[in-house]
């Protein structure tokens, strides 16, 4: 998701990019200044211009790289063993033998961070396109139609709204992945997936729907309609590409505080569950040795905020290069 | 105003029946037997079984009993636990700490955030700037439980500076440091929110005008420019009230707080179905309620903005 | 007037800069770029003017020609970044202000100069009355109490003719028309009895016929108070009534000064020609306008020689090559063009 998200930044405006390095170059030397600035680039052009000058988008773009191949291929990172270990090997501290140290079923935390990449990434990037669907669908729907159509949903929207997140996660995954149950790794999974988006939806179905609200009487969206142009087709020609900008932001944080939020639940003990490896579930194994073996702590709480944080600077990063107000 | 004011309250009905209902029924309804696993191995014994089934008409359909427990509630009457206490007296003895809790997060929240804010709105792109931008960076990005217990580690184990948990006094003093784990997320949101404020609206027309009129500097900025930078901000920091007690759970799960995020764990973990739903509309309800005072907070903030 | 600026007067020349011209507001060979990233744009290329007491001059000019820059820059309200002052002076009672302390300048602002703005709406601060706003200068600057800030305010919004002014006192700037708002700006600009008045485009974004009834105000207020007053337009027709002398800019400069009267007879650089021109006329009605061909110049990269001539209709290659100088042609005339003696001397 995010992979696709940032590479389509890249890759449109390269186009634009020779013009951009001559435009001090006297081709343009006679033009007057109002043509010359149209010309060459648009609004994602000049957007990723801004983005290429940010050391912080190549940092975070880097990171978020590196983990998304950990997620796909662990084996390349490790050897080790994520999810057996001995006893005799309990707590053992970081040697050159094993980086990480050995956690209290002495099993390889090296080994298991790099394999809890795979769940917490699955995880947040699955949640973060379900959530885009159909918050943003809903979002078009409500803003284009108006009317009680908009009334309604906008109703639903707080019903889902005015839960608070963490309290209702907890209730919905007691209440289908409590103690009593035995799901699977892949059901459990789907299950917070699922609850992190019902919760989620009604922001981005706020954003998309102000978004098309603001669009809907610009000039050339009336223009279009009274040409007769389709109601599908003025929302996917017309519409979408202009609303797309804030939502690819809000997308690529929301895939970082996913991660976050996965591992709070895992943490609360009532999202993914052992022998499924994640950052969330090592943090809250580790919680109960904070005071002897603290590095059971870190290294888990070290990896997961590095993958937030680099997916909410690449968030950051977008916005700002797409902002104008702030340049 | 009046009749806005109206309107909004009665939008907020169908929105809190929602909610309530939704919570109500996941609780309820959807695990099937709501005594399973509630009585240890045996089994609850049938007069028990019988009088809890009368107390909350388990014979009837989710609706009916939805409706009668609404009933209910709006006289006051929460229900009781499976142990036989009543659920507001839990919810009496532990709201007033959540809300301790929440309200030393929100000034912590007000006071760094804002501040921030502030200063690097004014001051764009200096070495204050880039640090407030990195670490609001770092707040946002890390989940509480983290922030909380590096900090509990850190200030509480490793250097002794705090106790790692807090009495039952609920000390102030006690609270500064939950309270900023609580707060941080928001208070990054607060300091980021202002300064892009501050950043647009220091180049606005009427800025200009002030300075053009020969005020002095500390006028035109703490008079002219706060004053509209600061709308968005203070919406803010009043729907994060009510957003503080629902996310209060972890923090004080972390430093032991007796607030009714553990509370509601506590009941969702021994299946107390009634505390959970009664903690939860009193969640919901107080969040509902900060919405519409934020709203109303705006039309007196900002003269522009009329209700019909 | 105020102490300060008398005692700053007293002592002309203390840095090098007072030459005791006796003028009240000199700009002189001001020079302001604007960085940014795409480069570097000159937008003032060595302006020179003056304002006496009791005097209006109209500078006028396409946008993009510097007018409110310069302007900008007199008020010391330029947004820096981007805009830099690169050169030059402005000088207030013989003394430049562009040297003086930031508290020195701001006590000139509002009691020395003052300035209207173009757009009232977003000029005026959206979250407080427009009496606070006038009463507030009287308060902070002046001193006053609340109660006789309000009275003096109210006795402003009189003066420019604002019905009700007593009512009207509380009202946000939302809820006035934009005449009224405009009316309420030159009462706010002029509370603390400025002796200069810029205004920048005062009537662009009214109604026609308001836009008589503000500037009739304006030239009211101006003889009343013998104030020297800076008008800045784009519109011709806006100044043949007001003003007393008119500078016409283009890309930077200053192309030619004069007369109002001189300069609608006879101008003496071809672009003021040209803006003559362009004016739509009763008697030839049905005929197409003649407009100046082209746009204004990319002020990142000025043609070299006189910046006017792509456009110009009578360039010669002398014009690609050398700048021409803003020369004196006697009478307080002054022509930027290689041309201007032709120009004035033909019939």
């Amino acid at each position: 998701m995010s992979d696709p998200n940032t590479a389509s930044i890249v890759s449109t405006p390269p186009a634009t990019m020779p013009t951009e390095a001559g435009s001090g170059a006297p081709t343009n030397a006679g033009l007057p200044e109002s043509a010359k600035q149209n010309k060459p680039r648009g609004l994602l052009g000049d957007a990723w211009i801004d983005l290429r000058r940010k050391p912080l988008f190549w940092i975070s773009a880097t990171i978020i790289l590196i983990f998304l191949v950990m997620a796909a291929f662990p084996w390349l990172f490790t050897s080790g063993d994520a999810v057996n270990g001995s006893l005799d090997r309990s707590r053992v501290e970081p040697s050159s033998a094993a980086w990480f140290g050995y956690d209290v079923q002495g099993r390889d935390v090296y080994a298991r961070v790099i394999y809890g990449a795979r769940a917490s990434i699955v995880v947040a990037v699955v949640s973060t396109v379900l959530t885009l669907l159909v918050g943003g669908t809903m979002g078009i729907i409500a803003g284009y139609r108006g009317g009680w159509v908009d009334a309604l949903l906008s109703r639903v929207a707080d019903i889902f709204f005015g839960l608070p997140f963490v309290l209702g996660s907890i209730v919905i995954l007691t209440t289908f992945n409590g103690s009593g149950t035995d799901n699977g790794e892949w059901t459990i999974m789907g299950l917070v997936i699922l609850s992190l988006s019902v919760l989620s939806w009604p922001v981005v179905m706020r954003l998309m729907r102000s978004s098309v609200l603001a669009t809907k009487e610009a000039d050339y969206i009336v223009a279009a309609r009274a040409l007769g142009a389709s109601t599908g087709r003025i929302i996917l020609k017309h519409l979408l590409p202009n609303c797309l900008a804030p939502l690819l932001v809000y997308g690529t944080i929301m895939v970082g505080s996913f991660i976050g939020a996965e591992a709070t639940l895992s943490f609360l003990g009532i999202g993914l569950k052992s022998p499924v490896v994640s950052w969330g579930i090592m943090i809250s194994e580790a919680q109960n040795y904070i005071r002897v073996s603290p590095y059971l702590l870190f290294f888990p709480s070290a990896f997961l905020v590095a993958a937030v944080l680099s997916f909410v600077m690449l968030g950051e990063a977008v916005r700002e290069a797409l902002d104008p107000k702030l340049r | 105003m009046g009749r806005y004011l109206l309107r909004r309250l009665l939008q907020l009905v169908p929105v809190f029946i929602g909610t309530t209902f939704l919570i109500y029924w996941l609780v309820w309804s959807v695990p099937g037997d709501p005594f399973a696993g509630k009585c240890g191995d045996r089994g609850c014994p049938p007069n028990y079984r019988a009088m809890m089934t009368e107390k909350y008409n388990l014979d009837e359909s989710i609706w009916v009993q939805y409706a009668s427990y609404m009933k209910n509630l709006l006289q006051g009457d929460f229900g009781i636990t499976f142990g036989g206490r009543e659920i507001s007296d839990i919810i009496a003895t532990s709201y007033p700490n959540t809300l301790k809790l929440a309200v030393v997060a929100l000034a912590i929240e007000a006071v760094i955030g804002l501040g921030a804010g502030i200063l690097t709105g004014l001051r764009r792109n200096g070495f204050l700037d880039n640090l407030v931008l990195v670490s609001t960076l770092f707040l946002i990005a890390l989940p509480v439980f983290v922030i909380g217990f590096v900090l509990q580690w850190l200030l509480g184990v490793k250097w002794g500076i705090i106790n790692p948990t807090v009495s039952n006094e609920m000390r102030f003093s006690e609270l500064i440091v939950p309270g900023f784990v609580l707060g941080s997320a928001s208070m990054a949101y607060i300091a980021r929110v202002a300064r892009t404020s501050i950043a647009e609206n220091r180049r606005a027309d009427y800025v200009r005008t002030a300075i053009a009129k020969g005020l002095p500097m500390r006028r035109v900025v703490g008079v002219h420019l706060l004053r509209n930078s600061l709308i968005p901000v203070v919406t803010l920091l009043g729907t994060d009230l009510g957003a503080l007690m629902g996310g209060a759970i972890v923090t004080e799960g972390i430093f032991g707080i007796n607030g009714i995020g553990r509370q509601v764990l506590r009941s969702i973990v021994t299946k107390e179905s009634a505390t959970v739903v009664g903690i939860v509309v009193v969640l919901v309800l107080v969040y509902l309620i900060m919405n519409l005072v934020v709203d109303l907070l705006y039309a007196a903030l900002d003269p522009r903005i009329r209700y019909e | 007037m105020s102490d300060i600026l008398v005692s700053e007067q007293s002592a002309p020349g203390a840095d090098g800069s007072g030459r005791p011209s006796g003028r009240l507001l000199e700009v002189d060979d001001l020079r302001v770029e604007f960085r940014t990233r795409d480069g570097v744009a000159k937008v003032i290329n060595g302006v020179t003017y003056h304002v006496d007491a009791g005097e209006t001059l109209a500078v006028l000019g396409e946008s993009g020609s510097g007018k409110s820059v310069t302007a900008q820059t007199i008020m010391g309200i330029l947004d820096t970044p981007p805009g830099f002052v690169t050169g030059g002076q402005v000088r207030f009672h013989g003394k430049d202000m562009l040297t003086m302390s930031p508290e020195q300048r701001r006590r000139i602002r509002g009691e020395g100069i003052a300035m209207i703005f173009q757009d009232s709406l977003s000029a005026l601060n959206p979250v407080f009355t427009v009496g606070f706003q006038i009463a507030e200068q009287f308060r902070i600057r002046r001193g006053m109490s609340r109660s006789d800030a309000k009275k003096r305010a109210i006795e402003m919004l009189d003066q420019v003719k604002i019905p009700n002014a007593k009512g009207r006192f509380s009202n946000y700037p939302h809820q006035f028309s934009g005449g009224m708002r405009q009316r309420a700006m030159i009462a706010m600009s002029l509370a603390l009895d400025p002796e200069v008045l810029i205004a920048d485009e005062p009537t662009t974004a009214l109604d026609v016929t308001v836009q008589a009834q503000i500037m009739d105000l304006l030239g009211e207020l101006q003889r009343e108070r013998q104030m020297g007053m800076i008008l800045i337009t784009h519109d011709l027709g806006v100044v043949a009534d007001v003003a007393d002398r008119i500078a016409v800019m283009y890309a930077g400069r200053i192309v030619e000064e004069a007369d109002v009267y001189d300069l609608y007879r006879k101008p003496a650089h071809p672009y003021t020609l040209g803006l003559l021109n362009s004016i739509p006329r009763m008697d030839e009605k049905g005929q197409e306008l003649r407009t100046i061909k082209g746009l204004p110049p990319n002020l990142m990269n000025i043609p070299p020689g006189c910046a006017f001539n792509p456009r110009c209709p009578m360039a010669q290659p002398v014009c690609r090559e050398k700048v021409p100088p803003l020369l004196q042609l006697g009478n307080g005339r002054a022509s930027a063009c290689h041309f201007a003696e032709e120009l004035v001397n033909r019939d």
